[in-house]
Parts: structure tokens; sequence; C-alpha cells
């Protein structure tokens, strides 16, 4: 464990800490990550972190989560290790291949890499750098955009573990994979996780990414997802953030496509102090789809910051972003969503949609639509709402009988539904739904998954309070 | 049943209705006629409950209770719906749960168990028959994407289904075909009985061909000025409302 506390400017602490640990850093992997670990530790250096003056973070101030003094855990203890003693996944229906990070770093009860019948490679990134090093090296910090992102080269410099899966050709892998990334520790702790996923041409795949805390101690995670999506194949992501008011999240995906592959990518934050989620989509080759889905339900002082990129860099493709909130109390939300055109992307078609409700006058949101296009025959629109529930729809329901309550109640699970319906797999959207459902009643707990760290506290009951409106 | 005394009515201070009386009783069917902006849908919206209008002076009395003084939904509970002119469209709220939630929620309020989802389900089909609508249209979101003529079958259907004890309907026939009129008068009229009251709302004398009144009263600058029966309504039809305006002596306004 290693504490830093001086007055340095975060970036120095981060790179002294970096300096003092390197060895621990890098341990066995292959030169060409170290590599990338050292030039990513430069950029860090060149470029420093985001401020307020930094395009996407006008509205989210970063500085503050630096202030603590953060624990690291360079060397991993705490494996092998039975998950199931502190954390159920509750989607009973849900047929997974489950795998956990527990502070970042993989938990496995038998091998730490697994091969299932169809070629399919599940399993630590840390131990697939051993066993598959040229295949991690050829694609780890490709899709990665470390010039512009400060936090994504510091977690490309700071990484030790995380999920690793291979999809071989035509592979369809039937169970979604869910990785349950949990945060449990007494102390803060800051953690960077890197995720790889690499699909060949015409295979599938679905995977849930879930975070938790278990404890209500303060967290950083700053992780970073790499998915490569090869001709013909498909992919879809979720992610799912049920986090206490103490934990910080950054959570950025990068995703690079080639010709006929689908992306879809769910981002859906029930709960977290602060979560900012970068998803970024290039579409490098024609006759791509990307859809981004996302759902933010915040109350009390927490704040969400959704930053969207898609990239059309090649002709034909398709692309469209919902992005959903509604925000009880103080809570702020910021949405940033940017559709690239380029000059040859001729044909493409590009949709995005930001609406949010606002339960209170101190609630706020603010939504920033780019559009950038170089081409000149595309289809493109955007459009940002933020605005309360309809007054009309209201009577309505109440000149039905509805109390008040339960018309509000009524209207925001309907404007929700339409980000939930889009979850392909029928188990997890009936589970989103109830949550959603829970989340909006103010019955949703951070300690609805888990079946032992609470047992001594009470449970925090996050609630958006309809009454208010 | 509803007893409206001196009721005085504005909204942004520009009063619509003035000095506005009438009494219904139980049994009775009220039309209520007149030219477009005399306060016809501000007198259905007030008795509803809507919140935009400010009443300055007068009563409403509901089943010896004062109406004034009740929620929307507890006068909804207490037996009043009002067939909306514009239905509102909610998308993703699908009108089975919405329907549900509404019985439920009055039937909870007169101290009676909550429907089963069976005998919601036969409920539904049982009250579907009788405004002839096709059973698709309760699987979808409320209004969401319905035509004209649906959204006011839509309205008639959710009447049979809550059972009021006072409806309003406010321009149900507006926007309809003959068959739709029929179909929406039909409802209406199976669901008449001596112990419910309705009060039709509309400019054209036509749907009182289907549905027939025992009263029928003309507004004007947000009074009643001329009741009288069903023979009423025929009149206004092949002589216009101007000359009751004259008769009352109002100005007219451009």
């Amino acid at each position: 464990m290693h504490n830093i506390t001086d007055n340095m400017t975060a970036e120095n602490r981060m790179i002294s800490l970096f300096k003092d640990n390197f060895d621990l850093l890098r341990g066995a992997e292959p030169q060409g990550i170290t590599q990338l670990r050292q030039q990513a530790i430069a950029l860090v250096e060149k470029y420093g972190f985001p401020t307020p003056t930094t395009e996407n973070w006008r509205f989210t101030d970063l500085e503050s989560l630096f202030y603590t003094p953060y624990h690291f855990d360079f060397s991993n203890q705490s494996r092998p290790f039975d998950i199931d003693k502190i954390f159920t996944c509750d989607v009973y229906d849900l047929d997974t291949f489950s795998v956990t990070l527990l502070n970042g770093w993989f938990v496995y009860k038998n091998a730490p890499l697994t091969t299932l019948k169809n070629g399919t490679v599940i399993g630590s990134l840390s131990k697939a750098m051993e066993v598959y090093p040229e295949l991690v090296q050829k694609y780890l910090g490709k899709a990665a955009l470390m010039e512009e992102q400060g936090l994504t080269a510091l977690n490309t410099a700071f990484f030790q573990d995380g999920l690793f899966v291979y999809v071989p050709e035509n592979v369809k892998v039937e169970k979604p994979i869910q990785i349950i990334n949990i945060v449990n520790s007494e102390q803060p702790v800051m953690l960077h996780a890197r995720h790889l996923i690499l699909q060949e041409k015409g295979s599938e795949l679905t995977l849930v990414h879930c975070d938790h805390s278990l404890t209500h101690n303060i967290s950083f995670t700053n992780s970073v997802t790499e998915g490569f999506v090869a001709k013909d194949a498909k992919l879809d992501f979720y992610k799912i953030q049920n986090k206490g008011h103490n934990a910080a999240v950054v959570n950025s995906g990068f995703f690079q496509q080639k010709a006929h592959s689908e992306l879809v990518c769910h981002a859906l934050t029930l709960n977290g102090g602060f979560t900012k989620n970068i998803f970024n989509a290039e579409l490098q080759e024609p006759n791509c789809r990307a859809t981004l889905n996302g759902l933010y339900l915040v109350d009390s002082n927490q704040h969400v910051d959704n930053q969207l990129q898609v990239d059309h860099a090649a002709p034909h493709c398709e692309s469209e972003q919902l992005y959903k909130g509604i925000l009880d109390d103080e809570a702020t939300a910021v949405f940033s969503g940017k559709i690239m055109v380029r000059r040859d992307a001729q044909k493409t078609m590009a949709y995005q949609n930001n609406k949010n409700i606002l339960l209170t006058d101190e609630a706020k949101a603010n939504a920033q639509p780019q559009l950038e296009i170089y081409a000149d025959d595309v289809k493109c629109s955007h459009g940002a709402t933020v605005g309360q529930l309809d007054p009309n729809a209201m009577f309505y329901l109440r000149s039905r009988g509805l109390s008040e309550r339960s018309a509000r109640q009524l209207l925001m699970y309907a404007f929700a539904n339409e980000v939930v319906q889009r979850i392909a797999i029928e188990p997890l959207r009936d589970r989103i739904d109830h949550l959603v459902e829970k989340r909006l009643k103010g019955e949703l707990s951070i300690c609805d998954q888990c079946v032992l760290h609470c047992n001594s506290k009470e449970p925090t009951v996050f609630n958006i309070d309809v009454s208010k409106l | 049943m509803l007893s409206i005394q001196n009721l005085m009515v504005s909204i942004n201070g520009k009063t619509i209705l003035k000095d506005f009386n009438l009494e219904v009783k139980a049994g009775e069917v009220h039309a209520i006629m007149g030219p477009n902006g005399t306060g016809k849908s501000t007198l259905a919206s007030v008795i509803a409950g809507r919140d935009l209008y400010d009443v300055d002076a007068g009563s409403i009395s509901y089943l010896g209770q004062d109406l004034l003084e009740m929620e929307p939904e507890v006068r909804a509970r207490e037996g009043i719906f009002l067939g909306f002119q514009y239905p509102v469209e909610i998308p993703g709220v699908s009108m089975a749960n919405f329907l549900r939630t509404a019985i439920n929620e009055k039937r909870k309020y007169h101290g009676l168990e909550p429907l089963s989802g069976a005998e919601f389900l036969k409920l539904m089909e049982d009250r579907k028959k009788l405004v002839d609508i096709h059973s698709k249209l309760t699987n979808r979101s409320v209004n969401e994407g319905f035509s004209g003529g649906e959204k006011k079958k839509n309205e008639i259907f959710q009447m049979a289904m809550l059972e009021p004890r006072l409806a309003i309907l406010d321009e149900t026939d507006s926007g309809l075909d003959i068959d739709a009129l029929k179909v929406v008068a039909n409802g209406v009229n199976k669901l008449r009985s001596p112990e419910n009251a309705t009060i039709v709302i509309t400019h054209y004398q036509r749907l009182l061909d289907y549905i027939v009144p025992d009263f029928v009263h003309v507004l004007f600058d947000g009074r009643i000025v001329k009741s009288g029966g069903k023979e009423l309504a025929l009149e206004l039809e092949e002589k216009g409302y101007e000359w009751v305006r004259k008769e009352a002596g109002i100005q007219e306004v451009h």
C-alpha cells in the first residue's frame, strides 16, 4: 500500500508514484506494454488532467477528486478468492458467464484464463499479457484516445489487471459475459482497471459490466475498456452503475468498428456520487451501426456526466444516441454528445437525443450537442430537452383517479422506459425495469445485491422524492 | 347531484365564466351548447379540477360536498369523469397499466379490495365490446398514435371502465365521422341509468340526434342565456346562435 499526501499537483504526485512503483507496475509484462505505459505517463506530464477549461469537462470538476490521499494496491494479494462469499448478483434468470474484479484485480476460483469449447477466451488481462503477448500488444492502447483524455493516459500508465475477452471468427457467444466490478476497502482507494475485448469477424458477444461498491467508503475508479469489433461482428455492451455517494467513477469505453459491424452500448446509472462516462465509437469502415443508449437517475448532490463521440470515418454508417435522465434534489447532469462526420463518410445517418426531467429548481442539466460535419450527403439531427413532467399528462391521469404520486411515478417510469425497452436481453431488461421502478419509488439501495457487508449497518436508501415536484 | 351557483372563473385575470348557474339531477342528460370561446370547455375543466383556472366567486356542490375543495383525483374517485376534448398522448404508459391503477386507487378510496389481474382483464373485455373498441388499442400507450376517432372512443371506453356518477363529455363529437359518432353515442346511451347524469358539451346539434338530452342550455359570454328542452337544439341548428345573442342583449365581440 502506498499513500500520497504531499502538496504536489495531482499530475506530479501520480508521476512520482509511477516512478516509485515502476517495477511493480510493469511486472513481467511484454516490452511493448511497458513502452505504452511510458508513453502514457509522458502524456500525463505533457497535457495534465482535464480542468474546467478543458472541452467536455466544463461542468465536471475533477480536481477535488484528487485531494483525497488514496491508497494503491500495486500487488495483488487477494487471489484466489471465493467471491460468492461477499456478493451475489440478483439477476436470477440471467444465465451469464460471470467474472469478478475486486478493487481492480481479477478474482478467480480455478484459473485466471478460461477457454470455452467454442474457442472464446475469458479471463484476467494480466494473465493474457503473459499467455498471448503478441495479441495484447497488437491491440492494447490502439483504440483509446490518450492524447485527448488525460485520465485514459493515466489508466494506461497505471493499469495492472482487468478483463480480457477474445472471441474467434464466427463464434456467437450465447451466454452474456458479466463483469462485476466491486470496490471493497476500508481505506480510500484509487483503481485503474483495464478491459480488452477482441472480436474476430462475424462473432457476437454480449458483455454486462456492473459497478458496485460494497462499502460507503471513498473510492475513485478510473477504468478503460477497449473494444475491437471486426467485420460483421456484433457487440452488445452494458454498463450498469449502482454505487454509493462516496464513489467516484470515470469510465471510458473506446470502440473501433469494421465493415457491417454493430455496436449497442448502454449506460445505466442508477446511483453514484460522481460518475463520468466517456464512450467513443469509431466507425472505420462502411455499413457500421452504433447505438448509444443511456439512462441516469440521480438525486441528492450526485453528479453524472455522459460524454459521447461517434466518429463516422466511412460511408453508409448509421449511429444513434439516446440519453435520458431524471434529476432530483441538487443533482447535476451533463451530456455532451459529438457526432463527427468525416469527408468521406457520405450517406451517413446520425441521430442524437438527450432528454432531462428536473424534479426540483435546484437540479441542473447541461446539454452540449456538437455536430461536426465535413461530408455533404448526410442525414444528421440532434435534440436536447430539459423540462418538467408534462402538466397536461399529469392532469389527465389525476382526472381518472390516480393520486399525484402515482401519476408522477407512472410518467417518470414511462420516461425511463424508452431507454429500458432497448435492452435486448429479456431477463436483464426485466431486472433493470424492476430496478428503475424501485429507484423511482425510492426503494433502491446500493446494498441490494450485497449479502454480507451491510448487515451491520442501516442500508442507505437513495430516494427520488416524488412528493416534491 | 350537481349544483353550480353564481360561479365566476378567470384565467390570467381574464374572466371566462360569470354568474354561471346549473342544476343537474340524477338520471338527467344536459346539453350545453354555444359558439366557440364562450366558456364551455372552461366549465368542464373547472368541474374536473384543472388548476389553470381561478374560481373567483360562487360554489359547486356535488352530492352534497364542496367540489372546489377536492383534488382532481378525489373528484374522479367520487364519480366525476371528464371526456377530454383533446385527450393527452402519454407515451410509455400502457392503457392497461393506467386503467388498472386508476380503478384500484378508486376501489381503495372506497374501502374495496383491488381487482385481481383476471378480474381486471374480464372487465376490460366486457367494456371493450360496449364501445366497439379493438383489442389492440388497450395494449398500446395511452392515446399514443391514436387517430382522432380512436382517441374519442378511448375516452368513452375509460368512462365505461370507471363507471362515473357524473360524466362531462367535452366536444366528444368534434372530428368524428358518422360511424364513430354512433359508436360514441351508443356507448354513452348504454351507460345511462337513473343513478347517473351526463353533461354533453357540444357545438353542433348532430350528436344530440343520438344522445337525446333532457335539457339544452345555451352558453354565451360566460353564462347560460337560454335553456329549454331537446327542441331548442333543433332550433339552434336551424337558426344558428345569432338570435340567442340578440335576444340576450349581448354585444357582438370581434
